[in-house]
């Protein structure tokens, strides 16, 4: 019989390994959902995770790598600190589609004038609307005591809607021919989100997504915040004891989860997408979730959860396109990686033993 | 006594790293009150919970009256006759007594009959309890009746009773012992676990003493006085701490008219709270759990504010204040819970240690922490204290209760405090580490700081403080002079004398 025995220290040694173990039991798991879709399993998970990095067509690939991680990387790293703070802001998604109207509503009322400060204005904008959407749930739970899951989530349907009437009204592009999403800002040099670095895929958020690492490496590893964070999470009595103020740790963690994902749809409406349309957001803002988690709440397994997120991206289109597997099985085989991370999870604090079936 | 109710033959129970219980062998006579003694950790929880069938022995045997006995699982122990009331009430506070004690039961009878037994049986052993009070409203005495009336009603033969009196009052000791006498003369065996001496000599007919998992002897406590019990208890000779005996000086810190609403549902509103407390002064707060005691303590560390007024400080209001800024001031605190309210479980030492001592230990300049300073602070509360671990590295909850203990006080102490408020200090402790904690609280008094401490230990109060007051429903007594205080006074002082429990008295 196997018995699961709680562990007197945590163990560092698994604290490391489990994302390990979580990857190598999806590919696994995710190997037996394609042979059972009728796809040779080895070469579909060669396909999703070798083929974006060595293939053939790897030069283009690798670029997309940062295009796709810097946005889940900065999502996430805001994420952790309230996940470590025992915060759960779940409308990220929310706040980087507010971010990115915010971003771009300044980009637009400035257009076709050229001029340095314009892309400045727009990082500020968004960071500001990412906050302020961030802040709503972070002020009622204050407040009154709402519950920041129900309020944050409930806020991403609201900012979905308000995005389809913007791209459909107010920020329709008047020289589009009718078509829905406003100008493409791409074609704007003041407000493009260019490559800071030609051809590496590295824009000014993938830039800010690797500051955002740094600062929440300072913070929590350094900083008396950082600790008054992680202690709110371990223990809120002894927190309280400690003399941290509960309400502040709620306003700056959700404050500034809700500010990075801003900035993440700032960059990504002024750069690799280009333009406000209905379908704008695609889901970066939940699956940093995943990001999050992954990379253990800490800034550099974040990091390295967010490149091999975007890899299993690259590598699901890559996969659907020439092997046709079906977009679900992707989310998936997504979805298998949080399901196996928080299953293997366990050993951290607890181990198996074998014990012999005690006789009656 | 008329033969043996319950043998006991060498139980061994082992847990990985630890031998809890070591061949262990006693017998229960019929009709006797007996004491299981020893420190925390000497095995008396496994032992009991081996007899109450949640946990297996490793080997050994038990028979019952004659026949063996070896209860696979807590329902087995019940049905043979074997009950139990635990030291942790498994209450639930919104429901009523009788509903309480009907979930207990494997065929709870209608509610309204079990209501009629209840009333019967608590009046027949002197324990008066109305079925339809609800559990969120009663104390922890009242509260104790209902599950030794949930055992009663099951007609055991063998009443195990952990730590019965830690939650009672003298005067409602006495009427437990009443009602415990009563059933020893109606033939029903009692297994009494405790580590007050005084009482067991009182109760019981047989002893018998464990030490690190051993049976180091059974004796008639009755011959044997309770200095040489605790030493067989402890192995060693005790010390008694000392005093430096400082005369107390001027007034440090003046509770006037502290009134806070109850924080929760089941909480005490503080009430008018008056208290003085002056340098070089060990001040004893006693009283009932579930007092005031855990609100008093917050209200004084900073995490419930109060009035402006209502809390000075060397003259200066600090009411209003939060817990960094009175410590910034000289008042510190250590809290009853020690895991989750004065350490975080998860966290190490160091950054235990970090947790109260940021500010008076310079361990943060401009909010950038200082970890090699805090690690060092940590350090030496670990050399200072003698506290038992690898080293600063480790978390809280890897420490023993004792341990931890001495390094959530020893950081307090360390910190050069002008007011120290403690709660429940030696809580859970064993004795060596509760006379080192004792020791250390009259040294700081002795150097001249103002020490408050609540304990719900009238021992401990009355070994360590100058002074005495009691907390009752949220309102604190008169301050008075512990040497000019008998134990009925200190009852009185407890029971907050204008209302105090329903006092029966059993039909001898």
């Amino acid at each position: 019989m196997l018995k699961l025995e709680k562990r007197p220290q945590p163990s560092r040694v698994f604290a490391y390994l489990t994302p390990v173990l979580a990857v190598i039991a999806t590919m696994f798991a995710g190997g037996l959902l394609f042979a059972a879709l009728g796809k040779n399993p080895v070469e579909a998970i060669r396909t999703i995770f070798w083929d974006p990095l060595f293939g053939d067509f790897a030069a283009y690939y690798r670029p997309q790598l940062l295009v796709k991680g810097g946005p889940l990387i900065l999502i996430a790293i805001g994420l952790s600190l309230g996940f470590r703070a025992g915060i759960w802001n779940i409308g990220a998604e929310g706040q980087y589609i507010v971010g990115a109207l915010c971003g771009a509503a300044v980009a637009l009322a400035f257009y076709p004038l050229e001029a340095w400060y314009i892309f400045p204005l727009m990082v500020l904008a968004g960071a500001l609307g990412g906050l302020v959407w961030g802040m709503i749930p972070a002020l009622l739970k204050v407040k009154f005591g709402t519950n920041e899951i129900l309020v944050s989530l409930m806020l991403v349907y609201v900012a979905e809607n308000l995005l389809a009437a913007m791209a459909l009204g107010r920020m329709k592009n008047p020289e589009g021919r009718g078509f829905p999403g406003s100008r493409n800002l791409k074609e704007y040099p003041s407000a493009f989100n260019d490559e800071v670095f030609v051809g590496t895929g590295m824009h000014w958020g993938v830039l800010t997504a690797f500051l955002a690492v740094i600062f929440a490496y300072v913070l929590l590893s350094r900083h008396m915040l950082g600790f008054s964070i992680r202690l709110s999470g371990e223990a809120p009595r002894a927190a309280r004891f400690s003399g941290v103020n509960p309400a502040r740790i709620v306003l700056f963690c959700l404050g500034i989860s809700g500010l990075m994902a801003g900035l993440a749809g700032m960059f990504e409406v002024s750069g690799p997408s280009g333009q406000i349309s209905i379908d704008f957001n695609v889901g970066y803002g939940f699956t940093a979730i995943i990001v999050a988690f992954l990379g253990r709440l800490h800034p550099v397994g974040i990091l390295l959860a967010g490149l091999l997120m975007a890899l299993t991206y690259i590598g699901g289109e890559i996969a659907q396109g020439n092997l046709g597997l079906p977009s679900a099985a992707i989310q998936l085989f997504q979805g298998m990686l949080l399901f196996f991370l928080l299953a293997v999870d366990m050993l951290t604090n607890y181990r198996i033993s074998l014990v012999k079936r005690e006789a009656t | 006594m008329t033969g043996t109710l319950l043998s006991i033959q060498g139980l061994t129970k082992a847990y990985p790293g630890v031998v809890a219980n070591d061949s262990v062998s006693f017998d229960i006579g019929t009709g006797e009150i007996h004491a299981l003694l020893g420190e925390n950790g000497a095995g008396k929880s496994t032992l009991v919970k081996m007899i109450y069938g949640l946990v297996k022995p490793d080997s050994g045997t038990m028979e019952m009256r004659g026949a063996p006995y070896a209860p696979p699982e807590p329902r087995s122990a019940r049905l043979a006759g074997v009950a139990m009331v635990f030291q942790h009430f498994s209450l639930f506070d919104a429901l009523d007594v009788s509903e309480n004690i009907a979930l207990g039961m494997e065929n709870p009878p209608p509610l309204r009959d079990l209501a009629a037994r209840i009333r019967t049986v608590s009046e027949e052993y002197g324990l008066p309890l109305d079925p339809y009070r609800t559990v969120g409203g009663l104390s922890a005495g009242e509260r104790q009746r209902v599950e030794i009336i949930r055992c009663l009603l099951q007609d055991p033969k063998l009443l195990i009773m952990d730590e019965p009196t830690s939650v009672l009052t003298p005067q409602e000791v006495e009427i437990l012992f009443e009602t415990l006498n009563k059933l020893r003369q109606e033939g029903t065996s009692i297994l009494y676990i405790s580590h007050k001496l005084e009482e067991i000599r009182a109760l019981c007919d047989t002893a018998t003493i464990l030490r690190l998992g051993k049976n180091v002897g059974t004796c008639d406590p009755r011959e044997k006085s309770a200095r040489q019990m605790a030493e067989m208890m402890v192995g060693s000779e005790l010390q008694t701490p000392k005093g430096a005996g400082a005369t107390p000086g001027e007034a440090v810190l003046d509770v006037s008219g502290l009134t806070l609403p109850a924080p929760t549902k089941f909480g005490t509103a503080l009430k008018n709270v008056h208290l003085r407390l002056h340098t070089g002064e060990v001040l004893g707060i006693g009283g009932v759990a579930g007092n005031g005691q855990d609100e008093l303590l917050a209200a004084l560390s900073g995490e419930m504010r109060a009035a402006r007024d209502a809390i000075r400080l060397k003259g200066q209001d600090i009411g209003h204040l939060g817990p960094t800024a009175r410590r910034r001031r000289g008042l510190l605190a250590a809290p009853e819970e020690r895991l989750g309210h004065a350490a975080a479980p998860d966290m190490s030492l160091t950054e235990n240690a970090l947790l109260t001592g940021a500010v008076r230990e310079g361990l943060a300049t401009n909010g950038f922490l200082r970890w090699g300073k805090a690690r060092k602070f940590a350090e030496r509360i670990i050399e200072t204290f003698d506290v038992r671990t690898p080293g600063p590295d480790s978390v809280a909850r890897s420490l023993s209760g004792g341990n931890l203990q001495k390094f959530v006080i020893g950081r307090e102490v360390l910190q050069r405090p002008e007011v120290l408020v403690v709660n429940q200090p030696t809580w859970g402790v064993d004795a060596s580490a509760a006379a080192a904690i004792r020791q250390a609280l009259l040294d700081l008094a002795g150097d001249g700081t103002a020490v408050l401490v609540i304990s719900q230990d009238l021992d401990e109060l009355m070994e360590v403080a100058d002074h005495f007051a009691a907390l009752n429903e949220g309102r604190l007594t008169e301050t008075r002079r512990t040497a000019d205080l008998t134990i009925e006074e200190i009852g009185l002082m407890m029971g907050g004398a204008h209302d105090g429990m329903e006092v029966a008295h059993v039909e001898a």
